[in-house]
């Protein structure tokens, strides 16, 4: 049983139910459930992960029941029930990757980050995690960063650990 | 006037018999009966869209129709499969399917927590039946087993998830028989589980049948807990005057009193009808039903102690050295049972 | 230099831009099938051309577009597959990302070929970036007239929508796939009903990869007869090979059907040969699924022919000596990797990826991958080993889509091939952990079996 860590209101913004409104029209008519998994990736690109409660405004939209998104977030990888980090570096660990060092880059960004896969840095702003295939073998190792899902591709510890500053850099200087 | 149906010949396992067309390999097995039906732990036939997923079923076709006798190239699972006209099938005389069973019986036993002697379903499981009938002795598996929080769903149902085998079926109940579906399958492969995701209770007047569906332990009645092995309780057929169901059900007894209610079960453990919640949870005194006669058990069930039927296999059998091996451990058990 | 149909134009600057792409004479399969051709002999064409599907799977495209039930007044749908997840492919993000327009125009001309009026590309949703770069292309098409209302004034209407994925390899069977597109988990469909006769929505689909549906537009403009005259047999065309691993130049490679492996391996006009001077010890071809090969039976098949990059060469000698092309996921494997250990990753995939539906691949891959993991961790027995066998042997074929094949096969070509290299890590638990197995005897010449 999954718990709901954390469980604020939500409230989807007028823009957001703009985008919702275009994609549930590339279906037809009663096939609303289809804008399911983009209307997530939304909703998560807004708040980060998915709340119950999120699921459950998100349910009321299409107007299925709330299991039904239950059902998907959960099945599907990219979802996350529970907050990340502001960054959460997502690090290719399948085979081809692998024989081009990604399992030194993982540890690398292990200590780096004083982290475990999985959990957030104290500062809220990393996370990071060994994900499945995400077919860019020939350029391994590799690693991405949603919500924009933005691509770092041939990656050595060194341009970790210029990636890992620059996105720390930029964090101050928005502050 | 009606067209005439013209029937397909179908064999099973060198059985013929003429079935309608569109029936299902599964449903001609059963038309036949006996040793060569082969086993269903995810089907129900009143269950639109069930079967497929354990894979006991499965089956070889060794000759897909007259008019294309190519044999299929893989096993096929027989619930899923329309029979053609002059299909072959082969059940229990391959060894090939004998052998895939064995190994889907013992997939689904790596994970089950094997702890029949505090379940309730345990005399009544199929999986029990299953693990007997096809599986072999021991354990190859050496790892931890996959272990979930027991969940109450409602004061009337306990989820317990270890014993689960996924076979969706109670997931089809509260999809076809209640009007809004609270509980499904979370996450996926084998970290997959039955849920609400958030804790609810199922309240809703039918979803008591995800017990009868059930085909292990995973969802039982609440009502009955730890109140008696079923082997010591007595099966009578009764019913009575319901507004929401058939009111058609199976009273457990032990001495005078009602420990249980549940659905008919059929020979092959389905419920004749769905029944309502009150019948089942609520109405557990004897002058609420009318009673009618003892309900008739399947001669495999534990109930029936010390009544285990034998295994007939057909004459092929008999004459084949290979599928005498394959059928080795079944034809032992007769052996003993002697 | 071998010909280029897909990749033609790929250094050309702004290719990925609709101005460009038409510059560089695109869209002009379009204009020739929608203004010339009637849907049937765009059917035809792609028949004559011996196109096989580029997913993975092989199956001729004219053939499953043929198959394509058509009862009136029911709409028909055709849904790209882009949910490109088999480790060792990466061939479609590579097209999306540089050449989308080639996507959409092949999109057009089989959506017209197929009678659907609203079409589907099915990305996978880590591919964020090539989901805006091919809705950027969609609205340029559109713009243009190629897509939308009474298309190029011919009557003929399509709308193209993209959607992602969530994060599951298992999409990329094509019954999940329709699956997740209706908003549900991605479990495949127990078949029948196969999708040309009930597929989206329940209508009849068809389904095909990016890189098929990327083929038609080359065999629209030059005809089925010229594409079929490109390759060997019944390997017909080019192919994108994703080649990874230990190699000088990985990448994307497109190629005549036909190249010699050994070709393809060691010159510089695709991977260059071998990383860092050492030895190629083994290759897994056509992306993870399929089975790996040791050295001495990738360049030349057992009977001493020398192999081809076809779907006929590959799978020479079947699972005993050979492999598949699969979807041209082309790894290679130096002297210095561990196949134990490849194994256990790849299997780790699998049990990962796997939906959970069926039992045989919910348990098994689980369970081969703590075996795996145990053997690989000096921690094994010889009886794992046939143990590791024995329950590959039970997943294969008894699931209900090719997950479960895909998950067993590595393991079975693994023990097949490197059997010695599973049991120096358990004979040597300590030694297993320090060092690798190596080269071995994996490069020695086998003799030639003649028949």
């Amino acid at each position: 049983m999954l718990s709901v860590q954390e469980n604020q209101p939500v409230e989807f913004s007028a823009t957001l139910l703009e985008k919702f409104a275009e994609i549930v029209s590339r279906y037809p008519q009663g096939k609303q459930k289809s804008a399911l998994l983009p209307i997530l990736h939304l909703v998560q690109a807004d708040y980060g992960w998915l709340s119950s409660d999120a699921m459950d405004k998100v349910a009321t939209y299409l107007d299925i029941q709330p299991i039904e998104v239950y059902e998907v977030a959960t099945f599907y990888t990219m979802f996350f029930l529970k907050p990340q980090g502001k960054y959460n570096l997502e690090v290719c660990r399948t085979g081809p990757c692998c024989l081009v060092g990604a399992e030194k880059i993982m540890k690398h960004i292990e200590s780096r980050l004083g982290v475990k896969e999985g959990e957030v840095t104290a500062d809220g702003l990393f996370s990071w995690r060994g994900v499945e295939c995400l077919a860019a073998c020939g350029f391994g190792p590799v690693l991405q960063i949603g919500p924009e899902y933005t691509f770092y591709e041939n990656l050595t510890e060194d341009a970790v650990d210029l990636l890992i500053d620059t996105l720390k850099n930029n964090t101050t200087q928005q502050a | 006037m009606a067209e005439e149906v013209v029937n397909f010949k179908v064999t099973i396992d060198g059985i013929p018999v003429e079935v309608a067309p569109g029936t299902s390999i599964l449903n001609a097995a059963r038309q036949i009966g006996g040793d060569i039906v082969p086993p269903a732990m995810c089907y129900y036939s009143k269950l639109e869209g069930s079967g497929g997923k354990c894979r006991t079923c499965l089956v070889k076709v060794s000759k897909g129709s007259e008019k294309d006798p190519r044999p299929m190239p893989k096993l096929v699972a027989s619930c899923r499969t329309t029979v053609m006209d002059g299909m072959e099938v082969q059940n229990i005389t391959s060894p090939e399917v004998v052998e895939a069973r064995k190994g889907v019986v013992e997939m689904l036993l790596i994970n089950h927590p094997l702890d029949c002697p505090v379940c309730d379903q345990a005399g009544e499981c199929k999986l029990q039946d299953l693990g007997y009938e096809h599986g072999s002795e021991g354990t190859r598996y050496e790892f931890e087993r996959r272990t979930f929080e027991r969940i109450d769903i409602g004061d009337k149902i306990q989820l317990h998830m270890n014993r689960c085998i996924l076979c969706y079926r109670c997931v089809y109940v509260a999809n076809q028989l209640t009007n809004s579906r609270e509980h499904g399958i979370l996450n996926r492969g084998d970290h997959s589980e039955i849920s609400t995701y958030i804790h609810k209770a199922l309240d809703n007047d039918f979803i008591g049948n995800v017990i009868d569906v059930c085909p292990v332990g995973a969802l039982t009645d609440k009502t009955f807990r730890f109140k008696s092995r079923v082997w010591f309780t007595k099966p009578i057929n009764a019913h009575r005057e319901c507004t929401c169901c058939s009111g058609k059900v199976t009273l457990w007894y032990k001495g005078e009193e009602v420990l249980r209610v549940t659905g008919r079960k059929d020979e092959f453990g389905e419920v004749e009808d769905f029944i309502c919640n009150t019948c089942r949870f609520d109405t557990k005194k004897t002058a609420d039903w009318i009673l009618e006669a003892p309900a008739l058990l399947d001669e495999d069930s534990v109930i029936m102690v010390n009544q285990y039927a034998q295994f007939n296999p057909p004459t092929v059998i008999k004459e084949d050295d290979k599928l005498q091996l394959a059928n080795e451990e079944q034809l032992a058990r007769t052996e003993r049972l002697k | 230099m071998g010909r280029k149909l897909l990749l033609q134009h790929i250094n050309e600057p702004g290719i990925h831009t609709f101005d460009v792409y038409r510059q560089k004479g695109g869209y002009r399969a379009v204009e020739k099938a929608l203004k010339t051709m009637s849907t049937d002999e765009v059917v035809e064409e792609v028949k004559k051309s011996g196109l096989r599907g580029r997913g993975g799977a092989g199956f001729p495209t004219g053939m499953k577009w043929s198959f394509l039930a058509k009862p009136e007044g029911v709409a028909r749908y055709l849904v790209c597959n882009g949910d490109e997840s088999e480790p060792g492919t990466f061939k479609d993000r590579f097209l999306m990302t540089h050449i989308p327009h080639a996507l959409i125009e092949g999109m057009i001309v089989s959506s017209y070929a197929l009678g659907a009026s609203v079409s589907y590309i099915y990305v996978r949703g880590e591919m964020m970036p090539q989901i805006r770069i091919l809705e950027r292309a969609i609205q340029e098409a559109k713009a243009a007239g190629f897509l939308g209302t009474n298309i190029l004034g011919t009557g003929y209407n399509l709308e193209l929508y993209v959607q992602p994925g969530g994060g599951a390899y298992i999409c990329g069977e094509e019954t999940a796939l329709l699956e997740s597109l209706e908003g549900k988990r991605g479990n495949p469909r127990i078949k029948p009903p196969f999708p040309a006769i009930a597929g989206l929505y329940g209508c009849p689909t068809v389904v095909n990869n990016v890189e098929t549906i990327a083929s038609v537009v080359p065999i629209i403009n030059d005809g089925g007869d010229e594409y079929a005259k490109i390759g060997i047999e019944r390997s017909t065309g080019t192919k994108l090979i994703s080649a990874s691993g230990n190699i000088n130049k990985p990448g994307v490679y497109e190629i005549e059907l036909g190249v010699p492996v050994e070709e393809f391996i060691y010159s510089d006009e695709y991977c260059g040969g071998i990383a860092n001077g050492k030895t190629l010890k083994a290759l897994v071809a056509g992306g993870s699924s399929v089975p790996i090969l040791p050295n001495n039976l990738i360049c030349k098949t057992i009977s001493g022919n020398p192999r081809l990059m076809t779907y006929e060469s590959l799978a020479d000698g079947g699972f005993a000596t050979g492999s598949m092309m699969g979807s041209g996921g082309f790894i290679v494997f130096d002297e210095d990797q561990c196949i134990v250990r490849n194994t256990w990753n790849f299997t780790r995939f699998y049990h990962h990826e796997s939906c959970g539906q069926c039992s045989p691949c919910r348990e098994g891959t689980g369970w081969m991958e703590k075996v795996l993991h145990k053997i690989e961790h000096g921690q094994g027995t010889v009886e794992d080993i046939d143990l590791l066998w024995d329950i590959q042997r039970k997943i294969e074929g008894n699931t209900i889509c090719p997950l479960g094949d895909a998950a067993a096969w590595p393991v079975a070509a693994a023990i097949r091939h490197f059997r010695d290299e599973f049991e120096w890590h358990v004979l040597n638990p300590k030694e297993s952990q320090s060092r690798n197995y190596g080269l071995a005897h994996y490069a020695d010449p086998i003799t030639a079996v003649t028949q």
